[in-house]
Order: structure tokens, then sequence, then C-alpha cells
């Protein structure tokens, strides 16, 4: 008969209604800037530049070595190398990057320069609270904003990080331990041409060092 | 104490209007009621809003709007800014004047449309004695200011919108109004005032004598309100302004204010006619019981526009929009003729009386008809395969 | 004679010369509803409200519709304008001032259109009612037979039109217009 689809309908709708007030568990919405669900591991926003320790001016992983200014495909990363070096975390001096642009109004977070990274210094950052009153310099983020302490990182992507954070320590131990090697090298050296003049040690280093770096990778 | 109440809003305007001469106060006193109805009804608008996203909300297990305010119902303040605030957006090619003037053309038939409801005992704005026509003659007026808007944009969209909302008032309109006859037959008034009186209770019965208690008025009540909802463009009936085939129809073209005003409309639109249906058939002000006669009368009126304003929103949660066959088939085939139906059957009450005679002749007539009508409505339906004249196959 | 009457008789004459004036058709068929609107007017001022808020009822809700949609669906798309044919005002004239003429004639000719100062006994709706059922009630079936014939001979043209098309076109251009146009 007509009409009884409606009144089934309406039974439905009705008993959603009551339901709803009754059964919190019926709604399912997210009342979003107070609650919050949790962003998966592989959710990605804009870059962010990584470093270690406490300060970013002296802990930036970033070398500028410019290969993510030159893949990123939009082109909106701005790379000014540096005219002095700073040591590494393996105390070997590199190039740091004295400016470091990311317009994320043209950034399409395809994640290249992540991939194409040497250094692990830059990785996809989750914050996606973006939005500014100023479209020019709200967007576009200077290095100093772009810096994020490791931590950070470890804490957004556990599994990357710890993966990461266990091949540094690698790297570091094994240049500690080519160090030690080269320092003892040397100072074997040292005494061995002890009775000689300070003149030989200092035209002979590529014969003796080349045994002990050997020595360091075996 | 009851009766003061009952005759508080009446006591105020003739305070206000009593130190006035006697030539200008019937117009003052017009003038006031109008103020008085713009306000009040206005109001019920915005919290009207409101209470429909919630109810819509929670229907769908959502939460609703809950920020502005307490539990979100200054939601309709915000937007009301908003709208007022916006820039104002004329297409440059639309016809200026007729673009400007139809959204008035459209509220002032609306507006006009409360003056012959009957609030309250005493509380109608304008009495007249064809206060029925009157209703419907305003209400038939803004179907030109649907099409005025809808052809002055300029808009393929908007003159689809108008078309469909046009021809879906016209067919409604009969059924509309055919619906209201049976109980001017049985009243033998028009006057709104003269339709409520009727449905009081009689010194002694303890059931008003509602018409909506009686065979026909039943049907004739579930056919005006469904038609009062294409007359509002409500869902289901609200194919004009199909979202998903023509943006917005006849209003696309229309930002800021004006904007408000037809979404204004369309709300007031909807009060009205709940109005006339409670007027009509539920009683009006009449207490349904003889021993709550003691409420005051336009609690009674506004209780009864509430619950049929809920109604309203309840269908809107609950139905899709029906096709445009269906809404053709349904007002011609199915409402026009059971609507034809009713107008013998009220005569036969009318003859027959209200005891158990009458019962016994009307009641088989409406049931038989609704069943027989309905049946050639749904199921077995040949469904061609669609040809197109002019569009590539 | 107050000021209303005035407000609404230039109401009604203006929206008549705007109706006869403008050159797009639409405006010339709202400017004539702003006449019927007046004329209405005229006549609830008169205390004839029956007959003012049928002539609303009837010509704005419905006649002023009818015209728009005849305006729209029979005139060639993309003309807003009327096509000025300098040479077709005589007949028009011609036709209008007689069919003027004839309703002057019958106006004047009625008795008692000497204006009264008082208006008489107004009728009500009920003695309205009774005296179509009742003295006028073999014009008024008339009238309804007439009107139900005009319906009837407008749903076979349209369904002929619709039945005619498929054999004439194929299968694969049939017609649903019809149901559409209605």
């Amino acid at each position: 008969m007509l009409g009884i689809g409606l009144i089934k309908g309406l039974a439905e709708t009705g008993r959603n209604f009551v339901g709803s007030y009754l059964d919190p568990d019926r709604l399912v919405t997210v009342e979003y800037p107070e609650e919050r669900l949790p962003v998966k591991e592989n959710f990605r926003q804009f870059p962010f530049l990584v470093f270690d320790g406490e300060k970013a001016d002296i802990g930036l992983r970033c070398v500028a070595c410019q290969i993510c200014e030159k893949e990123c495909p939009p082109q909106c990363i701005y790379i000014e190398k540096s005219k002095d070096k700073k040591p590494d975390h393996l105390g070997k001096p590199q190039f740091y990057p004295a400016v470091f642009d990311i317009d994320i109004s043209v950034c399409m977070s395809c994640q290249i320069c992540v991939e194409v990274c040497p250094f692990d210094a830059i990785k996809m950052d989750q914050q996606f609270e973006l939005s500014t009153a100023d479209r020019f310099r709200g967007l576009l983020l200077t290095r100093d904003r772009l810096a994020k302490p490791n931590s950070h990182f470890q804490a957004i992507h556990p599994r990357d990080a710890a993966e990461i954070d266990m091949r540094r320590v690698d790297e570091r131990a094994k240049a500690e331990a080519k160090a030690k090697a080269d320092a003892e090298a040397k100072a074997k050296q040292a005494t061995a041409a002890a009775p000689g003049a300070t003149k030989a040690v200092a035209s002979t280093p590529k014969p003796a060092a080349a045994p002990a770096n050997e020595g360091a990778i075996s | 104490m009851a009766a003061t109440l009952d005759q508080l809003f009446v006591q105020l305007l003739h305070g206000m209007t009593a130190p006035l001469p006697e030539a200008i106060r019937p117009w003052v006193a017009l003038a006031i009621s109008l103020g008085a109805i713009l306000a009040v009804f206005g109001l019920c608008f915005g919290i009207t809003t409101v209470c429909e996203r919630k109810a819509i909300a929670r229907m769908q297990n959502r939460l609703g709007p809950n920020r502005v305010g307490p539990y979100g119902f200054l939601q309709f303040a915000a937007d009301g800014i908003k709208t007022l605030t916006k820039e104002d957006i004329v297409p440059r090619t639309a016809d200026q004047v007729v673009h400007f003037l139809a959204p008035l053309a459209l509220l002032v038939p609306v507006v006009l449309t409360f003056l012959v409801l009957p609030f309250g005992r005493n509380m109608t704005a304008m009495d007249l004695e064809v206060g029925l026509l009157f209703f419907f003659a305003a209400g038939a007026s803004t179907e030109l200011a649907v099409f005025m808007a809808g052809w002055s944009s300029r808009n393929k969209y908007s003159l689809l919108g108008a078309m469909r909302a046009i021809a879906q008032m016209l067919s409604y309109e009969l059924p509309f109004i055919l619906s209201t006859i049976g109980v001017v037959m049985i009243t033998g008034a028009l006057s709104t005032t003269k339709i409520v009186e009727a449905q009081a209770a009689a010194p002694g019965e303890w059931l008003a004598r509602w018409h909506v208690f009686t065979p026909w008025g039943l049907a004739a009540f579930l056919l005006f309100l469904i038609a009062a909802f294409a007359e509002s463009n409500r869902s289901p009936f609200d194919l004009p302004e199909g979202e998903s085939e023509i943006v917005a129809g006849y209003f696309i073209e229309y930002s800021g204010f004006k904007f408000a005003l037809f979404f204004m409309a369309e709300y007031l639109g909807m009060f009205s006619s709940s109005g006339m249906a409670v007027t009509l058939f539920l009683g009006g002000w009449t207490a349904p019981f003889a021993f709550l006669d003691w409420v005051p009368s336009w609690m009674w009126f506004f209780g009864k526009l509430g619950v049929l304003i809920a109604l309203f929103i309840w269908v809107r949660g609950t139905t899709p929009r029906l096709r445009m066959d269906q809404l053709m088939d349904f007002a011609w085939k199915f409402m026009l003729p059971l609507a034809l139906i009713i107008l013998p059957t009220a005569a036969i009450w009318h003859y027959a009386g209200r005891g158990w005679l009458g019962w016994l002749v009307t009641a088989p007539i409406v049931v038989g008809a609704y069943v027989l009508l309905g049946r050639s409505l749904v199921g077995r339906r040949r469904i061609r395969q669609r040809s197109y004249r002019y569009a590539a196959t | 004679m107050s000021p209303i009457f005035y407000f609404l008789a230039m109401l009604t004459l203006g929206g008549a010369v705007a109706a006869m004036s403008l050159r797009n058709p639409v405006h010339c068929a709202l400017s004539l509803v702003v006449t019927f609107v007046g004329l209405a007017g005229v006549y609830l001022g008169l205390g004839a409200h029956f007959l003012g808020l049928s002539q609303v009822l009837v010509y704005v809700g419905a006649v002023a519709i009818l015209l728009v949609f005849v305006l729209l669906l029979t005139r060639g798309s993309g003309k807003d304008e009327f096509d000025e044919r300098p040479d077709r005002w005589w007949p028009a004239l011609g036709v209008g001032g007689g069919l003027g003429g004839v309703l002057i004639a019958v106006v004047l000719a009625q008795p008692g259109l000497a204006l009264r100062t008082a208006p008489p006994e107004l009728p009500t709706v009920r003695a309205l009612g009774e005296s179509l059922m009742t003295d006028f009630v073999l014009p008024l079936q008339v009238v309804g037979v007439l009107l139900t014939a005009a319906l009837i001979g407008a749903a076979v043209l349209a369904l002929s039109d619709r039945r005619r098309t498929p054999q004439d076109s194929g299968p694969v251009t049939s017609r649903e217009e019809g149901e559409t146009r209605r």
C-alpha cells in the first residue's frame, strides 16, 4: 500500500534521532580541534630539516649539497651554500646551508627530496595546521622554521628514525674507530720514527696511513 | 488570570492604538501586527534553521552545529551576519531590475499570507470574510516571483530551476486548494476565524470538533500537507533546487542578502502553509479536549505549528528526492482524484452527521479511494528505454 | 476617491502603458501583471473582496504564468526584442480599437452605472455562491464544459504528437517532449 515505505523510513530516522541521544557510540563525529585521530605513520605533509643535538645551527644534518633543490619537481626549494665549513657528526668539515627556503604553497608533498637526500637531512613532516594570515611570508618556510630536532622525527616516524639512527651510530663508531686507528698508527709511526727527523714524518704520511686504513675496515 | 493571558497581545495592541484617531487606527493596528508577525516569524525562521540542522544531523547520527552559543543555538545569528555582510553579486548580463525585484516579489506575498492566520482568539491581523481566498491568492503570486528570479539571472540552470518550480507549484496548487474546499463546505465560511470557531468543542462535549478527526478531514489534511511540502519546495519535492543537476535552481545567481531573502521566503512559506493546515484541520487555537481550555489560545496555535514544523523536518531527514515523472504522476494521478473524491465525501458527512452513520459511510470511501489510487502508483511500472531526439545515442 | 485609489489607478495605467511600450516581451508580461494587481486593488477598494482576490489568484497566479511560458516556449531562442514591424500597426489598431469600442459600449449601455455616493449592500460570498448555483447554474455549467473541452483538446494534441513522432523518426529519436511541456 502507498505510504508504508514512508512510514518505515520515518521510523528509521526517528530511531536514529532518539538513539543518537541515548547511545553516544552512534555518533561517529570526531570534534576536531579538541579531539584528534592519531595520525598514520606514513602520513606526510611538507618537508622539514632534521638536526641532531640541542641547537639547530650546530646540528643541522644538511650539507647544502643541493641535490634536493635540483630534483624538486615544482622547484620549491632554494638553497644558498655557506662560505665556511663546519664539522659534521663524523667530524668532517662540511658546508652548511646559509639559506634554505621551502615555499610550501608550491610544494606538492611528493617526497622526492627525501628520497634523494644522501644525508637523511630532509624528512617529511606531519604538521598540517599551517593556515596563516600572511600568504607570502607565512607560507615560505625558512631554515629556522624548517629545522626540527631528531627527537621530533623519532616521534613521528619511529621505524625510519630507529633505522637511520642505528646506521648513523654505526657510521660514527666506524669513523671513531678509524680516527683512533689513524691516531694509533700516527703515534706508532711517530714512536718508530722518533729518532729520525720530523721532516720525514711529515713528508711520508701516505704509506703509513694505508695499512691502518685497511685494518680499520677489516 | 487565564483570560488575561489569553488576550494579552490583543489588549496590548488595543492599548497601543487607543490614543490614535479613529480614521487611522485600523491601519496602525495592521502595521503593528505586521511588524509583530515579521519579528516573531523571523525569529522562528532563525531558530528553525538551527533546529532543523541539529535534528537532521541526529537522524544521520551526526552532531550538527554546536559551536556558536550554547549547544550551537546562536548559529543562525552567525549565519545571518555572514549573509548580511557578504558582497551582493549581480551577473553582468542579468536583467538588473527584475533581478532586484524578484526576492521582494517573493517575500511580500509570503508575508501577506500571515495576515489572515488566526494566531489565537481575536488574534487575526486582518479578519477578512474571504480569508482563505486571500491566503491562496497571495500564495499563488509567489510563482511569478520564482519565474522572475529564474529568468532574470540569464543562467540556464536558474531558468530550468524556475521552470521546474513553476510546473511543480502549478500542479500542486490544484490539490492544495481542492483539499480545503471540503472544510469550506462543512463550515460554510471562507473566513479563517469562523473556520476555527466551528472546530471548537461544543458545550458538553469533551473532544473538539477538529476536522482532522473525521475520515474526509484526515485525508484532506494529509493531501493539504503533502501539497504544502511541494508548494514550499521542501524535500522530497525539492527538485527546483536539485543540487546535483541544476546547482541551486532559480536562486543560483543570488548572493548575500538577496539569497537570505529567498531562504527566508521558503521558510516563511512553510510556516504559513503549516499555520493554514493548523487553522483548517487541527482546530487552530482551540484546545483538543474541553478540559484544556484554560491554556492560552495562542499557545495552542504555536504548539501545533511547532509539531507540523517538526514533521516537515523529520520528512526532510527521511525522504530522497522524487523524480520529475513521479512528481507529476503523484500530483495528477493520485492527489487530484483523491481531492475530488473527498469533496462528495465531505458532503455525505455533512448530511449523515457526526455519528456512527457518517463514519460507516465515509470511512470506506476514503480508505478505498486511497488504496485503489495508491495501487495505481506503486509497482508494475513499465520502464521504457530512454531515447533522445537531439542527443547522439 | 481616496489617495489609495489614485495610487492604484496610476499603478494600473502605468503597468498597461509599460506593457504596450516596452521592447522586451517578458518585461511587457510582467508590466501586465502590475496592471492585474492594480485592478485587483481597485476591486478590493470597492469592497468586492471575492472578485479582487479571484483576480489575483487567476490572473497573477495562472494567466501571467501562462503568458510567460508561452513567450518562452514559442519564440525563437536568442531574441529578446520584438521584431519591429511598422507596417502592421494599422490592423492592430483596428482590432484593439474595435474591441475597446465594443467593451466601452457594453459598459455604458448597462443601467445604473451613474456614480453612486454610497455603495449598495455588498453581497457576501455566500450570496455570490448561492446565485451562481441557482440562478446562473446554466452559464456556470457551460463555462465548465468549455474549459473541460479545451483541457481535453490540449491533452489530445499533446498525445497525438507523442504517438505520431516515433513512426516518423524511427525508434531512436522518439520524443518525450509532450510530458515536459505540460
